[in-house]
């Protein structure tokens, strides 16, 4: 058939329209939630409850998918984006899953939120064998091929994140007294682990760890207790909220230690904003995704993609809201993954090509920072850079670092 | 400065209805109950999961039910118990290696003894005390369950992972099928036995209590017993749900046992009827299904629709399902004499 | 010794913010003799609103007056179209209500202005107060506040016509009615002012705490505490309440080693429990004899 081509003097866009018609003849295989047509997507977030903060993501996504599908789909099928909220609640995560999977029979169930709703479908979806794809939570178990091979992550992991904060205290303050915030759920304790690991023999560098609840209407007065410590650095493990009340007290009270925030936290609109710039000089933190305040990025070709699909798809998306930047990179993560698939759109195949990444690199990553999977590793970013806040923005130093971990 | 409250003038919290009126009719009854065995047959896998969490929750509103209007009690702290009794069969099934049926009575046990005994200074508290020690016990269990020192057993804040059981005998039936038939048959068994006890002499010692606790004790109704009995009973129903729960999930971790859970049965209990205890699995219906309706006809504003929703049915009835079901009756008994 | 002192002084400030909302919940239980979970909700929409007539210009004392006048319609408004309806409902049909009405006004919220949380001003600043680091001039100034309301409060319920009719239909509705009193529009005008005195709590918490739809979730099981621990039934106790219910918290998470910071508000709740087992009507409440 090659050979014919190659002899035969057909126009290039003719020989083109063969090729692609013929292989795709060849091989267009399906599993339960693809057709010649079609694509469904699955999805849930928290648009309800104490998280809903999270729903963001999933608006992103969806805005996406419309983008996607006016430009003419994926290889020629439309998405079909179906998402439904769990209100962060394990239980309603597995009726929603289970609705998606037996009711609505869905391709995938892509970027689920939250480790305990992750928790709670992984056994269901490794049984069905539906990929559970790029999980939207940084523990670090999702990184685990050999027993739950249809399961995959996508951010750093809290664990790898803290190790390089541990490697950079070591290198630049030895002598370092650490006290720890945390959040008192899977997130601060996973984070606190890697921190410990990182520090090896030298954890006793942490003078005092203070957990808080989420139930808390504030946490100053753990501040207050954490000043008396006599500690010079703070690692915060914080959410959002939290992170922006921390910011805001340390200032009053006039605490100036070394302070690390974790990268959950980092956005400049939902975070450094209303904790007020002027409070958050010199805070500490690494990155793997570009911001949507920052002016550096203004004529970066990736965000100005970005920026574009806000202005039509998105106007009531906020780019300073970081949920909004991590939305359309794991959308776009996953459109590459179904570009990669053509016309074999089974399960097994997308597993194959999620766990087949070569550098690949979304808009809203770094410079740099790229994704690599392979059938061993299951944890597509692993790199992350420091970086420090000034004036109104974050400034990166050092090198990408890669926080993997020893598996 | 003391005030006197006219407790006779006044009407009670909870109001009394007759213990008749608390069941359904035998007829009414193998209705419901042929569609609740046939059903399963008809659907798919899902929506036998759907049908297995109705009845669940359909329990764990019928405890509720139990306590408040079997006894007069009020609870925003049945979350705790369902809890305990996920978390007891999870352990065991996952810690132990016991078999999950067994695992059921254990939860029930322990949480009777733990109802029982959070009974105690529930006495000396009624109203909104009672509601403010129940809530607190709702908010307090989360915490509880991820608290460093019982991490070896509850796996912490990051849960448990519980393994579904097959069907037995070589059952040519699907886990979901098998579960649901399981979960039917001990929901029956409770059913009938709750009916059975409220019609018992307990059962008429705790709605003496609920309609004059002064007056029931004047008549010599251990008070303090009863009204911690019904604590116990009512936990006890809690754990066995909560560990079928469990079983039906196939998780527990602590962020699934929340102040929103005892809040959602509590408007279960609401909906279908305080002291009416078919109403339950009405009310189980409404906390599953009603806030799926919702998002489906908003995602932005689900909670809003669900709230205008929730407002519709209790200014339609505001006596919740037993309201429709006693309309129903007058209709059917006018029918018959035309 | 000195740990003491900054753990207390800590607790106070974080008191006055369960002390600003135990207030609201103690004027709603006078008028209504209920707890309206919904109240934390209607004070974050208050403050909302606060926060909008700022972005669109209006001065932060001008937007505060408009807010609270806003408020106590609003309320007023609520209790007509939505509870009204339900006073010859039962109790708990009653608790169901506010539960819908949480929902409803969390999601309209999240909807209008979005879950990530916003800076909110304060008229006091933030400096340390009279050089101690530990609370700040706006705490102060909150503290202050809070007092100024328990103050118009005892007037307004001891020495105004308006505010002893209200007292008299909320114990006894028949009686009131027998004088001549208009028990039904008591219980809206108890809303308003509910409503009110809720936006004054939110406009004050929220420079503490960041405004966001879900920022009185953990305020109002505070404030529902405090308002419990005080006596339902007093103001003065409602305040007093708030104040302890933060420095117990605070003085558990600090000296009960291990467990304590992990379970700083199980341990306070049960000792709130413990307190209302000895004292059933809270420390500062009136008993309530039972007459057959």
């Amino acid at each position: 058939m090659l050979a014919i081509l190659r002899t035969t003097a057909f126009p290039a866009a003719v020989v083109a329209f063969v090729f692609t018609s013929s292989s795709a003849l060849a091989q267009k295989k399906y599993d339960t939630g693809a057709t010649d047509t079609e694509i469904k997507i699955g999805h849930i977030v928290p648009y309800s409850g104490p998280a809903s903060a999270y729903g963001v993501i999933g608006k992103t996504e969806e805005a996406y998918f419309k983008m996607i599908n006016e430009n003419g789909g994926i290889n020629g099928r439309k998405i079909k984006f179906i998402s439904y909220d769990d209100a962060y609640s394990p239980p309603k995560a597995v009726e929603q899953v289970r609705k998606l999977v037996e009711s609505d029979e869905v391709l995938v169930v892509f970027n689920p939120l939250g480790t305990p709703s992750n928790s709670a479908i992984q056994k269901y979806l490794n049984a069905k064998k539906v990929p559970q794809l790029f999980v939207a939570t940084g523990a670090t178990k999702w990184n685990d091929p050999k027993h739950f091979p249809w399961t995959i992550g996508w951010q750093p992991s809290y664990q790898s994140e803290a190790q390089i904060y541990a490697k950079f205290l070591m290198k630049e303050k030895p002598d370092a007294r650490i006290a720890v915030l945390y959040q008192n759920d899977d997130f601060g304790k996973d984070y606190l682990k890697g921190l410990k690991d990182g520090l090896g023999a030298k954890s006793s560098m942490i003078v005092t760890e203070e957990s808080y609840e989420t139930s808390e209407p504030t946490i100053d007065n753990h501040i207050v207790k954490l000043k008396t410590t006599g500690a010079d650095v703070l690692v915060d493990i914080s959410t959002p909220k939290f992170a922006a009340q921390t910011i805001k007290k340390m200032a009053e009270i006039e605490w100036k230690p070394m302070h690390i925030l974790s990268n959950v936290s980092i956005s400049v609109g939902s975070v450094i904003k209303p904790a007020g710039h002027e409070n958050a000089q010199g805070i500490l933190s690494a990155a793997y995704a570009k911001d949507g305040t920052d002016p550096q990025w203004d004529n970066d070709p990736g965000m100005k993609k970005f920026f574009a699909f806000l202005d039509k798809y998105y106007p009531e998306g906020d780019r300073l809201n970081s949920s909004v930047v991590y939305g359309y990179g794991a959308a776009q993560t996953l459109t590459r993954i179904l570009e990669l698939c053509g016309d074999d759109l089974t399960r097994a195949n997308i597993m194959r090509q999620a766990a087949n990444l070569k550098d690949y690199t979304p808009d809203t990553l770094l410079p740099g920072i790229k994704i690599n999977t392979s059938s061993t590793d299951f944890a597509p970013i692993e790199q992350l850079q420091m970086m420090r806040f000034k004036g109104e923005k974050w400034d990166l130093f050092g090198d990408i670092i890669s926080g993997e971990l020893g598996h | 400065m003391s005030a006197v409250e006219e407790v006779v003038t006044e009407a009670p919290a909870v109001e009394a209805v007759p213990k008749r009126a608390m069941t359904l009719g035998v007829g009414t009854s193998l209705v419901v109950l042929a569609a609740l065995v046939l059903a399963p047959l008809f659907v798919k896998n899902f929506i036998i999961f759907q049908m297995t969490m109705l009845l669940i929750y359909g329990l764990a509103v019928l405890a509720l039910n139990i306590l408040t209007g079997g006894s007069g009690q009020f609870s925003l702290g049945q979350s705790a118990f369902y809890a305990v009794g996920a978390y007891t069969s999870a352990i065991l099934m996952e810690h132990v290696g016991m078999n999950y049926a067994l695992t059921l009575p254990i939860a029930g046990i322990i949480c009777f003894g733990f109802g029982f005994l959070f009974g105690q200074p529930a006495l000396r508290l009624s109203g909104v005390y009672l509601a403010l020690a129940t809530f607190a016990l709702a908010t307090a269990m989360p915490q509880l369950l991820k608290l460093g020192y019982f991490e070896h057993w509850t796996g912490g804040v990051q849960g448990l992972v519980v393994t579904k059981p097959d069907a037995p005998f070589g059952l040519p039936m699907s886990q979901d099928m098998w579960l649901y038939y399981f979960t039917l048959a001990i929901t029956i068994g409770i059913y009938i036995a709750s009916v059975n006890l409220l019609r018992s002499r307990s059962g008429r010692a705790f709605m003496a209590i609920r309609d004059n606790e002064i007056a029931a004790s004047a008549m010599g109704v251990d008070v303090a017993l009863y009204k911690t009995l019904a604590f116990g009973v009512s936990a006890g129903i809690t754990g066995v749900a909560g560990g079928l729960g469990a079983i039906a999930v196939q998780f527990v971790a602590p962020d699934g046992y929340t102040i929103t859970l005892a809040i959602s049965l509590f408007l279960g209990m609401v909906v279908g009827g305080v002291g009416w205890l078919p109403g339950s699995i009405v009310g189980s219906a409404f906390i599953i299904f009603v806030p799926n309706i919702a998002e489906g006809i908003s995602k932005g504003l689900s909670g809003a629709v669900f709230g205008v929703l929730l407002f519709l049915v209790i200014f339609l009835v505001p006596h919740g399902a037993r309201q429709v079901a006693i309309v129903a009756q007058q209709m059917l008994g006018k029918l018959k004499k035309n | 010794m000195e740990l003491f002192t900054n753990q207390v002084l800590a607790g106070i400030a974080t008191g006055a913010i369960y002390a600003c909302m135990a207030l609201a919940v103690v004027m709603i239980y006078q008028a209504i003799d209920h707890l309206n979970f919904a109240q934390g909700e209607m004070a974050m929409f208050s403050t909302f609103m606060s926060w909008q007539m700022m972005q669109w210009g209006v001065p932060y004392w001008g937007a505060f007056i408009l807010t609270l006048a806003l408020s106590f319609i609003g309320g007023i408004a609520i209790e007509r179209l939505l509870f009204k309806p339900l006073a010859k409902a039962p109790v708990l049909t009653n608790v169901a209500g506010f539960i819908a009405l949480y929902a409803i006004v969390n999601s309209v919220a999240g909807l209008i202005w979005d879950f990530t949380i916003k800076q909110y001003p304060t008229p006091f600043g933030s400096s340390p107060f009279l050089g101690s680091q530990l609370i700040s001039t706006h705490q102060a100034g909150m503290i202050g506040i809070t007092l100024l309301m328990l103050v118009l409060l005892f007037v307004f319920f001891r020495f105004t016509r308006v505010g002893l009719a209200m007292r008299a239909a909320a114990s006894l509705p028949e009686s009131a009615r027998l004088v001549g009193i208009n028990t039904s529009w008591m219980i809206a005008l108890g809303w308003g002012m509910a409503a009110a005195i809720g936006s004054v709590a939110g406009m004050m918490i929220a420079p503490v705490v960041f405004l966001e739809p879900n920022m009185m979730l953990g305020v109002l099981i505070y404030g529902f505490a405090a308002a419990v621990l005080g006596g339902l039934t007093s103001p003065f106790g409602a305040v007093m309440g708030g104040f302890l219910v933060g420095i117990f918290e605070n003085l558990v998470g600090t000296y009960i080693p291990g467990v304590g910071n992990e379970l700083k508000l199980p341990i306070a709740l049960a000792l709130i429990i413990t307190v209302l087992v000895v004292k059933p009507a809270g420390l500062f409440g009136r008993p309530i004899v039972k007459r057959v």
